[in-house]
């Protein structure tokens, strides 16, 4: 069993490149389940094609307490087998939704939700590593391979910087490894190019560029997956090469985080940021 | 000279000064009458007042449970050089040690890492630093065994990469073991810390150690206060000849010999032995309810035998003696047939007494599951049986327990319920009798219900703890308590009239 967390920048499409990549691997045969780690609750909609599937904190607060929760009731398969469960957590500006992430995989963990049969599980983490709650995922004995979800635009690309800080720090201690970027292109300038040199910044590399269609916002419509809306799609052959790439990828770094002037340069030496003469001229 | 005239406060409250104090505060803070506190006292006695206190959802009153690293804590002082390590804040773990302390009235070490609003921001990685570096500096351990409070658990400290980068930085040595265990407060009770703590300590230390089998049998007694236990356990074994490992052993950390000099390590499971304990013929635990996960992994991941038996009463006993001569091939001794002879004697002479009895029970699973038993071979009834810290799998096994005997008929399981709930039970349907802990002395205050005081903790009546209530001498221990108890409140019923006897 591979166990995979994928973070980013929020809104950069983690979510929906999980599901399309995870429904690529199962199509080709993969057993698979999928943890949304983020109170928003939106990873396994496109997979279980339901607006919301009720989750474990939800079940909780219902329940008065996670001792009563039945795993049947917050593990539900979608897509071609996939298992799926999401995390939930309370309401914006109450509680904590970091210890949320902790109780509800421990939950999963201690009802036996990790058959020993499947192949796959990937964590959807909300966008940042905020506290210890969101690196739940990353402890020893969960997920060693972590991919980041990022774009050529600047604010994605810092976070991806930052994330990998995060992870040197689990990386020094335990068994966590990079496994590469995922650029989820928003065309912006030399796109291609400026991934592929941060990601070669960061030790490692860009595992897959899915280019930017509008058929995976008619499927997002439709609460689906290209995969599923749409087989025969271009698309949905990029989401199958992804998943080939993660699925044959060996190679895990320690990555090498940049300081903020390095990333800085980097955006200026690809003229995609002016230097201070030219900005203030 | 002259003496200074100290009154205690038993008497000093009853002073003239102290009493007008009382009334005026009453003047004052506008309370009740007399009069209204008696009526509403009176109104949550009946059957009304039951109804809504069960419809109850947001309080607990009086619950017969603790936390659980209070019993991580426990677990991990009973192996040899061992100091229980809290990951979280002072005030907790001073609490655990006092709670301790007023049971066994015995010194206990344990210390913390002091978190305070800081690490609560930052992460409590420099609190762990510096906490294993001070302890192992000062105390000198053999072990450091981690458990962690509320705190630690919702700001989600990672103990393996935080002890991992202690040995990295050198600030502990390579070899020293420190295992850990998370043990959220807000989670399960102290029977939870116990099983988790015990797992992370056996799972630490006998990495690597797989290799010959040592012919020996494990012992884990589970979350058992009664230090008599372990005593008798290594009595009946040496008497029986097995040889054996008493994992967890904490008989002389909490009942420590006083030779006037002070000890921080008395005693403990040998860690050789612990190391050891992976090479065993089998794990036999005396408790069910507080060795879940612990049994598991024995018997997932060493690939060993095990049994789970509380020898609680006659029958239990049996059959842990049966069990205990099939998994080693030895002969039940005579020595410990005529033990359950005098013991089955003992029952028969008090029995009369105990017969036809109903009981209300509260405290810890396990202990539950061991008296109830032992109440319907004397033909007691148990009737209210209530378990804080009690789950629905409990509920299932009390109810098929109950249904074993016909004196089990009457007997109803009130899982997650506390003493408060017990006080309405008690009031609309009456028993004979009560056993449990200190705390359900409120319960004797109220009802007049004799308390038959057998559990944790034991805070108002000393050395009830140094005698077994497992094995044959611990029945007799038993039938002594609460056959006593009945003949207690019978002379003082019968008091100045013509059936104030001498013979009972």
């Amino acid at each position: 069993m591979r166990q995979v967390a994928i973070y980013g920048k929020g809104g950069i499409g983690k979510s929906t490149t999980t599901q399309n990549m995870v429904a690529a691997l199962s199509e080709a045969g993969y057993k698979c389940m999928i943890v949304g780690c983020d109170p928003k609750a939106d990873a396994t909609r496109l997979i279980l094609n339901k607006k919301a599937q009720s989750t474990v904190m939800d079940m909780a607060r219902e329940k008065g307490t996670v001792e009563d929760l039945e795993i049947d009731e917050v593990l539900l398969t979608g897509f071609k087998g996939v298992r799926c469960a999401e995390s939930g957590g309370p309401e914006p500006g109450v509680g904590c939704a970091g210890r949320g992430v902790i109780t509800a995989i421990n939950f999963l963990e201690e009802n036996g939700a990790y058959e020993s049969d499947t192949d796959f599980v990937f964590y959807d983490v909300l966008g940042d590593v905020v506290c210890g709650g969101f690196a739940m995922p990353i402890r020893e004995g969960k997920a060693k391979e972590i991919y980041i979800v990022t774009s050529g635009e600047m604010m994605a690309m810092y976070a991806a910087n930052n994330i990998s800080r995060g992870i040197l720090k689990y990386a020094q201690s335990g068994g966590v490894r990079l496994g590469g970027l995922i650029c989820n292109s928003r065309k912006t300038d030399k796109e291609f190019e400026l991934i592929s040199e941060l990601a070669r910044r960061l030790n490692t590399r860009m595992i897959h560029f899915i280019p930017r269609d509008n058929q995976v916002q008619r499927a997002e419509l439709r609460k689906m997956t290209v995969i599923q809306y749409s087989p025969e799609h271009p698309q949905a052959d990029e989401y199958r090469m992804l998943a080939k790439k993660v699925s044959e990828n060996k190679d895990l770094v320690i990555p090498t985080p940049m300081s903020m002037d390095e990333l800085e340069q980097l955006l200026m030496d690809f003229g995609v940021l002016e230097n201070e003469q030219e900005a203030a001229a | 000279m002259t003496r200074l005239k100290i009154l205690d406060h038993n008497e000093l409250f009853l002073q003239p000064e102290y009493l007008e104090q009382f009334e005026r505060k009453r003047e004052f803070e506008r309370g009740p009458s007399e009069e209204e506190v008696r009526c509403v006292a009176e109104w949550t006695k009946s059957e009304q007042y039951r109804d809504l206190n069960f419809k109850r959802q947001h309080i607990k009153i009086n619950p017969a449970k603790a936390c659980q690293p209070l019993g991580a804590v426990f677990c991990a002082s009973g192996f040899e050089g061992s100091m229980p390590f809290v990951q979280g804040a002072q005030g907790c773990v001073a609490y655990f040690r006092s709670h301790l302390n007023r049971h066994f009235k015995e010194p206990f070490a344990a210390v913390s890492t002091s978190m305070t609003e800081d690490a609560a921001v930052f992460g409590g990685l420099n609190n762990m630093l510096e906490g294993l570096e001070n302890a192992y500096a000062l105390y000198k351990p053999k072990m450091i065994a981690v458990s962690t409070t509320c705190m630690a658990e919702v700001i989600g400290d990672d103990l393996n990469a935080f002890i991992k980068q202690a040995r990295d930085k050198g600030i502990i040595p390579k070899d020293l073991p420190v295992p850990f265990a998370h043990t959220p407060s807000f989670v399960g009770s102290y029977i939870t810390g116990y099983d988790n703590m015990l797992k992370g300590i056996l799972s630490a230390i006998t990495t690597g150690k797989k290799g010959e089998p040592n012919g020996r049998v494990n012992f884990i007694m589970g979350f058992d206060t009664y230090t008599g236990d372990y005593f008798e356990l290594k009595r009946l074994m040496q008497v029986m000849g097995v040889r054996h490992t008493l994992l967890a052993d904490v008989s002389d950390i909490f009942d420590s010999p006083n030779t006037g000099q002070y000890k921080l390590y008395p005693g403990g499971t040998l860690l050789d032995e612990a190391m050891d304990s992976i090479n065993a013929k089998a794990t036999v635990a005396l408790q069910r309810y507080s060795t879940l996960k612990t049994m598991e992994y024995i018997g997932k991941e060493w690939g060993q035998q095990t049994a789970v038996i509380t020898p609680i009463g006659i029958k239990n006993t049996d059959r842990f003696f049966d069990s205990l001569s099939k998994l080693t091939g030895l002969p039940v001794p005579e020595e410990i047939e005529d033990e359950r002879g005098r013991a089955v004697d003992a029952m028969i002479d008090s029995h009369p007494y105990v017969h036809g009895k109903r009981f209300a029970l509260v405290g810890d699973p396990d202990l539950l599951m061991g008296l109830v038993s032992f109440l319907m071979e004397m033909g007691g009834i148990p009737v209210h049986i209530v378990c804080t810290m009690g789950d629905r799998k409990f509920e299932e096994d009390m109810s098929a327990l109950l249904s074993e005997s016909p004196f089990g008929a009457e007997g109803k399981v009130y899982v997650g319920k506390d003493m408060w709930h017990l006080r309405s039970l008690m009031f609309t349907e009456p028993v004979d009798l009560l056993i449990g802990n200190s705390y359900a002395k409120f319960l004797w205050r109220d009802t007049g219900t004799p308390l038959i005081r057998i559990g944790f903790p034991l805070f108002d009546r000393h050395h009830l703890h140094r005698y077994p209530i497992i094995g044959y001498q611990g029945t007799i221990n038993l039938t002594n308590w609460i056959v006593n108890t009945v003949l207690d409140e019978m002379d003082r019923k019968t008091i100045n009239t013509t059936s104030f006897d001498v013979i009972r």
